[in-house]
């Protein structure tokens, strides 16, 4: 058993707050990412639960014991660092069994482990190199060998792939996923890729400025964004944005944006009467959005600047208004930059958002 | 138009080259007839106009300088002053290095600042009190005495070296090693040390020369027990050509050696004193 419990984690850099008072808890064997910008908290939140950082405010449980105060040795952790920090002077061999031999393990078992690791990453006919003598990618296999030989109960990666090319993250990143499903840790991942989130997590923390600013699973994370920072950072292309007024008439709310008034569902009419607000904020994702070369019912008008053929399907770039509209379409599809077009947007993906906080109503 | 500017460029180069090669030779040319008159024989340092070659290469000077009395007693007295000398700078200046180099504290960059600035004070206003100070406390006139000041004299450049020398192994190691099983002192000795031992060897090194070559506190603080530079400048007054060609060739050699060793290490010093 191996749950992780932030309450209240502070940490202070000078007069930079690097995460505040974050209280998250990460289930046993869960796959928890982390995810955030660069400088939002993420990595000192990751090291906090190491124990490489002392934190200024709060406290830590791993496994139900508080390891606040305890050095990184005795937390049951194990780490992957985003320079790899395999060590140059050793073997391959002798860095997956590095932790080993700090904890005694006997010889026979410690040979059977290492060579277990090895293994697993298909680093097994590199055991006798030094790490100057492999690849960069072999380099954080080995690593990530070391991090799992000693069978920790907790594993921490800190942008594991980030230092890889894109070709070789993308086979890796399917391999840790396979990898990390058999070992039954619990697992928290750092990173910026908001793709290698989606991907990998069973949970995704989006952070921002020190706050975690929602917990939930990839899909409801992308679905579902707890607000326009989230929306607009998670996925690709971004989430669309439309401003809009918001009106209340005889029936209820109604929201005109684009010249086209659409019809919140229950539970933002519910929001919206209990505390009203001026401007209302719509966001649909791109592949929402219906086009339309000719005019339809309900639907906003604009025009075509860019067409991006992407293979799979085509990219539009809208203008509507004053705003810029990513679009999906057929890659069959004949639009050309300068032409009218007409979006019509799925009424149940609309999300509905405070124009002033930014966060989602309802 | 193009062409004129790379000639321009090529005169640069070409200039830069040119004093390079003269300010080189400035330094080479005396060292090397220095050590062409040390391995000629004694007469043949009068003569002009001056060999550029030892004909015929002879051993003569050299015997004579080290038979000369006190050459070898002082000598030895030069090694112990200066293995004493590394040994203290080291055990005091590595440990300060490594603060510097890893640690982030009030006052970092003052420490650092204050540490250079102790070679600020010329050794000459400091060395009347010092040889009083050392009289009164009945430690003048010795070999552990003197290596103390050699070590205080030596100290800035070992804590600047070791420090750029941890500098250089990435704290990312000793991390993951404390994440591995380690403390911070099992970290410490099983990464961080045998990643800088050669860098610090170069810094003992460095201290080892700096104290074989130190004159001017050892001509106040000893009397009978010199070392050979302090020897070698009182009686050069009165000594022969061929003594002061072989003792600045026997006092110059284990500086060039050792410097051949140590060059990495020094261009970091210079080229990027933090990290």
């Amino acid at each position: 058993m191996a749950e992780i419990r932030l309450e209240n984690v502070r940490k202070v850099f000078g007069k930079t707050v690097a995460t505040r008072d974050v209280s998250l808890t990460i289930h046993d064997r869960e796959f928890m990412v982390l995810l955030g910008p660069s400088g939002c908290g993420k990595t000192t939140l990751l090291r906090g639960i190491a124990g490489l950082e002392q934190i200024d405010a709060g406290r830590i449980h791993i496994g139900g014991q508080d390891v606040t105060d305890l050095p990184p040795r005795k937390r049951r952790i194990a780490m992957v660092f985003q320079s790899y920090a395999v060590f140059p002077h050793l073997t391959v061999y002798e860095n997956i069994a590095f932790g080993l031999r700090m904890q005694r393990v006997p010889a026979a078992e410690m040979k059977k482990r290492v060579q277990a690791a090895a293994d697993l990453l298909q680093i097994a006919n590199l055991l006798d190199r030094y790490p100057a003598q492999v690849s960069g990618g072999q380099r954080q296999r080995v690593a990530v060998a070391r991090a799992i030989a000693v069978q920790a109960e907790v594993l921490l990666m800190d942008e594991p792939l980030s230092n890889l090319d894109a070709l070789l993250r993308l086979e890796m990143r399917a391999e840790l996923k396979r990898l990390l499903k058999e070992l039954n840790s619990t697992v928290v991942y750092v990173t910026h890729d908001q793709v290698e989130a989606l991907s990998l997590g069973d949970r995704i923390a989006v952070m921002k400025d020190g706050e975690i600013l929602q917990c939930d699973t990839p899909l409801a994370v992308y679905d579902y964004p707890a607000n326009d920072f989230i929306g607009g950072f998670i996925g690709n292309p971004p989430m669309n944005f439309l401003d809009g007024k918001a009106a209340m008439n005889g029936a209820g709310a109604a929201v005109t944006a684009g010249g086209v008034t659409f019809q919140p569902p229950p539970t933002v009419q519910s929001a919206l009467q209990a505390k009203p607000v001026a401007g209302v904020r719509l966001g649909i994702r791109a592949e929402n959005i219906e086009t339309n070369p000719s005019p339809a019912e309900s639907a906003l008008a604009g025009t075509v600047l860019v067409v991006e053929p992407l293979g799979s399907h085509n990219l539009l770039t809208v203008q509507v208004g004053g705003e810029r509209v990513k679009v999906n379409t057929r890659a069959d599809a004949a639009f050309q930059p300068g032409q009218a077009i007409w979006l019509k947007l799925a009424p149940d993906k609309i999300r509905w958002m405070d124009h002033e906080s930014g966060r989602t109503l309802g | 138009m193009r062409s004129s500017t790379a000639l321009l460029r090529r005169f640069g180069r070409a200039l830069t080259y040119g004093l390079a090669v003269l300010v080189s030779l400035w330094v080479i040319v005396p060292i090397y007839l220095i050590g062409v008159a040390a391995f000629s024989e004694q007469l043949a340092v009068y003569t002009y106009p001056r060999p550029f070659f030892p004909s015929p290469f002879s051993t003569e000077t050299m015997e004579f300088f080290l038979r000369s009395s006190g050459v070898l007693a002082s000598a030895r007295s030069s090694v112990i002053v200066a293995l004493i000398t590394l040994v203290l700078s080291t055990l005091i200046g590595a440990p300060a290095g490594y603060a510097i180099a890893r640690f982030v504290f009030r006052g970092r960059d003052s420490f650092r600042l204050l540490v250079v600035s102790t070679r600020a004070f010329p050794i000459v206003i400091l060395s009347i009190p010092l040889a009083v100070t050392f009289i009164r406390w009945d430690m003048y006139d010795s070999a552990y005495s003197l290596a103390l000041m050699h070590t205080a004299l030596a100290l800035p450049f070992t804590i600047l070296i070791t420090s750029s020398v941890f500098a250089s192994v990435p704290r990312d190691l000793e991390e993951a090693a404390m994440t591995l099983g380690c403390n911070q002192f099992e970290a410490f000795l099983r990464i961080a040390l045998p990643l800088a031992l050669p860098g610090l060897a170069a810094a003992t090194l460095f201290t080892f020369v700096l104290s074989w070559n130190e004159v001017f506190a050892a001509v106040i603080l000893t009397v009978r027990n010199r070392t050979l530079p302090a020897l070698v400048l009182t009686v050069l007054d009165e000594s022969p050509l061929p003594y002061r060609f072989a003792g600045g060739f026997f006092m110059l050699a284990p500086s060039l050696v050792f410097m051949l060793f140590i060059r990495k290490y020094l261009f970091n010093l210079w080229g990027r004193v933090t990290k």
